[in-house]
This record gives C-alpha cells, structure tokens and sequence, in this order.
C-alpha cells in the first residue's frame, strides 16, 4: 500500500510538471499584457514595469525562471493587486469555494445514491421514472440554468433565501443546490444501474436464504458491491464541481477561487493563472488519488492485487 | 410426525409479458426425517422453481403460488408472513446453490458470511459465532480455518468455495437442507469430494436433504428416494432402486437410456428426442406426449393420473392403465441389466 501511494506520488509529480509548463505557453500565447489596462501609463512607463517583472525576456528564459521560483516555493505576486503574494490570495479565496464544493459534494452523493437505490428497489414504478427522468434533465441541463431560476424563484419570487452574496449560511443554499444537481443527477443514475445489477446476482439469493431481513441484505450486501463503479466516478464528478463552482461562484457573487481565477485571465494577471492552475491541478490528483485508494479499500479483490504490486 | 416436509398439489406460475407461465402443476413430495430424496429433471422442468417455492425466494412480483400447501412441520409455509419466513430461512429450511463462484458475495469475508445467519438466528456474541464459524470450516473440510475464515472468496478455489456455501447452509442445523445443482457447476473430480462430503455431513447431522439435479449418477450416490419431473409435474417418484432398476414412465427410460454407460462399445449417446413442452401453453394431455415414443391418443388428451406401482412407487402414466397395450423398457434404460 505504501509502496503503491509512493509511485503515484511520482506520477503527480510528473503530471504536475507537464500542466505548468503547457499552462504557461499557452498563457504566454494570450494576446495582451497585464499593463494594457492601465491607460494612463506611457510606453515608457510599462517597458519599465515590464523589465521589472523580467517580462521583456524572451519566454523560454522567463519560463525557466518561474519554474525556478516555484521550486523554491515561491508562486510570485499579483500584478494586478498592489503586489500582493499569490499565496495568500488563494488562501483568502479558497474558503468559500471549498466550503461550495464540500457541500455540493456531499449533499448530491447522498441524495444521488438514496434516489439511485429507491429506483432500482422500485424498478418499473413511478418512483423509478420520477428518479430517471430527474437524473436526465439533472445530467443534460448545465448548473446556471439551475442557479437562474433558483435565484428567480427561491430568491425572488417567494423571498426565502438570498440570491447572491456571502455572509452565513443562509447564503451557501442555492449556489451549493445548483452545483449539486449534477453531482445527484449522475451519482443516481450510476447507483440504480449498479444496483439493479446486484440485485440479480447469485449472492443476493445466497444471503435471502440466510434468513435475512430485506434491509440488511440491501444495506449489508447490495449497496456495498453496488458503491464500487460508483466510486470511481466521483474523481471525475468533483473535477467537475471545481470548474463548476467557476460559472457558480459569478452567478452568486461568492468571493471564491473560481471567481478570482477568471478575473485573472481577463487581467493576464500571470502569476495568479499560474498559481490557481497549478492548485486546481494538484485537488484533482489527489481526488484522483484518494478515489484509487477508496476503491481498494471496498473491493478487496482490487486490495489484495495492490498488495502483491 | 414422519414427513418434515410435505408439498400438496403446488401449482406456481410466473406472470410474463407473453402471458402466465405455469412453471410447476399439481407437484405433490414428501420429505421424511433424515431422509435424501432427489429430484430430477433436465432444464426447465420446474425443479429449481419448486425448491425456491420451499423456501419462498421467487421474485415476489412476477410469481405466484396458485394453489396448494407447503407445510414444513405441519405449518403452511405459503401462508407464513416474510418476517415468520425470514425466521424459518437459513435455520430451519436453508439451500446450496448451483455456482459457488457467484454464490457468495465478494466483498465480504468467508467468516462475516458464515456467521450472519448464526448472530441472526441463534444469537450468539460474536467471538461464539466466529469459533462456531471456525469449526464449520473445519466440519467442511478446509484446511487452516482460523485464517482462512477472515479471507475473501476470490481467495478460495470453486470447489473450496462450495465447501463454504455448504457452511453457511448448515450453519444453524437447518432440518431440511436443499441442494440446487450442488455439483454442477464443478470438476469432475471435486464433484466426487463435495458429494462425499454432504453424504458424510447428512450423517453426521441427520439433516434431511433434497437434491436437485440432472445428473443421474449423482442421485445414485446421494439419494434413497427420487422424483422425475418433467413439464412442471412429477413423472415417476419411487426409491431410488426402483426408478433405476423398474422405472416405469417413459420419460424416465428416456434419462436412463440417455446416460453415458461403460460396458458398451456404442459410439453414440442416445438422447430423447425433440423438447420440453413450452409451460405459456401447457398441453392438456400428458406433457411428456409429444416426444413419447409409445403415446397413444389418450395421452394428447388426457393427463394421466399417478398410479401405484408399489407402495412407495408411483408412475403417472397411461400405460399403466390396465387397458394399455403392455410395452417393455427400451434396453438402454435397464440399468440392473447392464450391471
């Protein structure tokens, strides 16, 4: 087990290094500069800004120094906010972003994986149509169509929570309801499958004839062997909230990471694209990490060939 | 009371978007104390759905028990509630199933499987469920039990992994235990040690067994009494000498006659010709009639009723009928001749 985290976490480290450097190139293609703005400023005045930030080097050289810096630690600072250290923008911005997603993350799997089950118990009945249709609208139909007319009818028309902004809980509600839509829409369909799979194996058969209650060969011998594929598609489903909390946190004004990664972009604010790929790119490795290690643990066959490795 | 399980008249039917399936039609058994009784067939002659009938473990939605009684000690069990059935499961009534590879559940240990029933039905603490578990292992032959009861079934081999189904159903001294095509699904030559193993353990626990099977040989080995079914009713039913050495129904000289013999230099193995009747639209008549070899017109129109041959020997047959031409057994199906 050791032994396997060890290797992938040469793999992240691999992966980590081909994102920065394409990321930056490609940052590097962008049309403008992060001084463009600013038209009060000469020629003369952004050569000089530009020389100091080692912007007038040719892009290979500044490549080097950037990867340089950021093996040292350092990601540099924003060009745009009074030279603020990137660092400590993320984690100001971090907070809000973190908390959506958690919450999205965790309200949409449980109700996903409670609608997937009731389908698949009550296969063929409206209960089972209800949950499928829900989770193909929820699948085809992107969150700001959610977050519109949530805001619309929650947050307008019968006034019960806050359509946009950040100040307590009250104000997690709808922007963490419209990310999860997709989270319950797909985790549902992926449980009634697999569960209607489960559901007609032998062993299923096996544990009735032991004089077991309904519940407990559901819960004991079901949902266990039915969470597996499940599983694995929570890697690719949280990949999908962080760039989801992107398009979200605008609609909401949520003062999060995603908001302030696209300001940034607009801004050619290098050093803060930079920063806010490279921390996006290291959550979903380590999503990715922690799902394969999940995975062992519910399947021991998966456990047992990893031990061998 | 000598008969621990009794079945009068079942009829279940299967509600299919084809119609109703009428899958098993008047079956009537009796199970003695201690006793093997096997029931044969090939597929699709109701003998899986009569035994999963026993145990109530079809699907509650598309089937039906239409008529007749089960009753295990006396009590009907098609009228237990699911929470009475659920005591009776596993304890009192258990079943082995046909493929040991899907049978058990592959994210859980040998041990918790094992020991599911025991906590649910006896309730024991879990250190006397485990020892209990431990020693069942040992009781089916499995070498090294105290570390191989907190193992995975993938970690066991088809026959081992059988040996494992066959404790859980014994687990809790069950008095009746059904066996669905225990050895099928096996090698030849584990097969041999898993029947060896079940006749040494229904000695050991005097637990009544009923053996599903098409494998004839195997009945011989296991069985005192057997039951032929074929399209959904019981053909012929006798002690297992009988049906070998003076079967009476057709049917039966057809499986004898179909079985792979030793002392003959015959290159081909004779099969019956033809198939099962289709159970959507069962005929009226004899339902072995379309393939019978000596059916007469009576048999197309009429369903025979079983006729007495001994005591303990009962043929459904019109041929046994005094005003039926008299018709020796082919000489394939002679067993006792070809011994």
């Amino acid at each position: 087990m050791v032994r396997f985290v060890l290797k992938r976490m040469l793999y992240m480290l691999i992966t980590l290094f081909i994102i920065t450097s394409f990321t930056f190139f490609l940052m590097k293609l962008l049309p403008g500069s992060p001084f463009n703005n600013e038209e009060k400023l000469t020629d003369a005045q952004k050569f000089i800004l530009n020389e100091k930030y080692g912007l007038n080097d040719p892009v290979p050289v500044q490549y080097f120094n950037y990867m340089g810096n950021l093996l040292k630690g350092d990601m540099g600072v924003s060009f745009q906010y009074d030279n603020r250290p990137v660092s400590t923008m993320i984690a100001e911005r971090i907070g809000p972003s973190a908390v959506l997603g958690i919450e999205a993350t965790i309200f949409g799997t449980i109700i996903g994986l409670i609608l997937g089950i009731v389908a698949a118990l009550r296969h063929n009945t409206a209960a089972d149509y209800v949950s499928s249709l829900f989770a193909v609208l929820g699948i085809s139909i992107p969150s700001f169509v959610f977050a519109g007319l949530l805001q619309y009818y929650v947050g307008v028309k019968l006034d019960w929570l806050p359509v946009a902004l950040w100040d307590g809980p009250k104000y997690h509600v709808l922007p963490a309801l419209s990310l999860s839509v997709f989270v319950i829409a797909t985790v549902a369909r992926f449980m009634r499958t697999e569960m209607l799979e489960v559901l007609g194996q032998d062993y299923i058969t096996t544990a009735k004839s032991k004089g077991l209650s309904k519940l407990v060969v559901i819960y004991k011998h079901s949902v266990r062997n039915a969470l597996i594929p499940v599983v694995t598609i929570l890697g690719p489903l949280a990949i999908n909230l962080i760039t989801g909390t992107l398009i979200i946190e605008k609609i909401f004004a949520v003062p999060g990471l995603g908001y302030q990664f696209v300001g940034s972009i607009t801004l050619n604010d290098y050093p803060v694209i930079m920063a806010t790929t490279i921390f996006y790119s290291v959550c979903f490795i380590v999503v990715i990490l922690i799902v394969d290690i999940l995975y062992g643990i519910i399947d021991p066959r998966i456990r047992v060939a990893g031990g061998k490795g | 009371m000598k008969n621990i399980l009794e079945l009068n008249n079942v009829n279940v039917s299967f509600h299919t978007f084809a119609g109703e399936v009428k899958a098993v039609r008047g079956v009537s058994l009796h199970l003695e104390k201690g006793e093997s009784l096997a029931i044969v067939g090939e597929s699709g002659s109701g003998k899986s759905v009569t035994s999963k009938t026993i145990m109530r473990l079809l699907p509650e939605k598309t089937s039906e028990i239409k008529e007749g009684e089960i009753l295990f000690e006396g009590r009907d069990l098609t009228k237990l509630s699911n929470r009475e059935m659920e005591k009776i499961r596993g304890s009192e009534i258990s079943m082995i199933f046909q493929d040991p590879m899907t049978s058990l559940n592959p994210t859980m240990t040998v041990g918790k499987q094992i020991m599911e029933g025991l906590r649910k039905h006896q309730n024991l603490s879990k250190n006397e469920a485990k020892e209990r578990a431990i020693n069942l292992l040992k009781l089916v032959g499995i070498p090294n039990p105290e570390i191989r009861i907190g193992e995975y079934p993938h970690q066991f081999s088809g026959g081992m992994r059988q040996r494992v189904v066959i404790a859980i159903a014994l687990a809790c001294n069950p008095k009746v235990l059904i066996a669905d095509e225990p050895t099928t699904a096996l090698d030849v030559t584990i097969q041999a040690q898993i029947l060896d193993l079940m006749r040494d353990l229904q000695q050991k626990t005097g637990t009544a067994i009923i053996l599903i099977t098409h494998d004839l040989g195997v009945v011989a080995n296991l069985s005192q009494r057997v039951a032929v079914m074929y399209g959904g009713t019981i053909v012929e039913t006798g002690t297992t000498d009988e049906v070998f050495y003076n079967p009476k129904h057709p049917y039966t000289w057809g499986l004898l006659s179909s079985m792979p013999k030793l002392n003959t230099n015959d290159k081909e193995l004779l099969a019956i010709p033809g198939t099962p009747p289709n159970l959507l639209n069962p005929p009226k008549g004899c339902p072995f009639a379309a393939r019978c070899p000596y059916a007469m017109q009576v048999c197309v129109d009429h369903m025979p009723d079983a006729s007495d041959v001994t005591s303990t020997h009962k043929a459904a047959c019109w041929l046994l009928d005094e005003r039926a031409p008299k018709v020796e057994p082919p000489e394939a199906a002679l067993v006792g001749g070809a011994r």
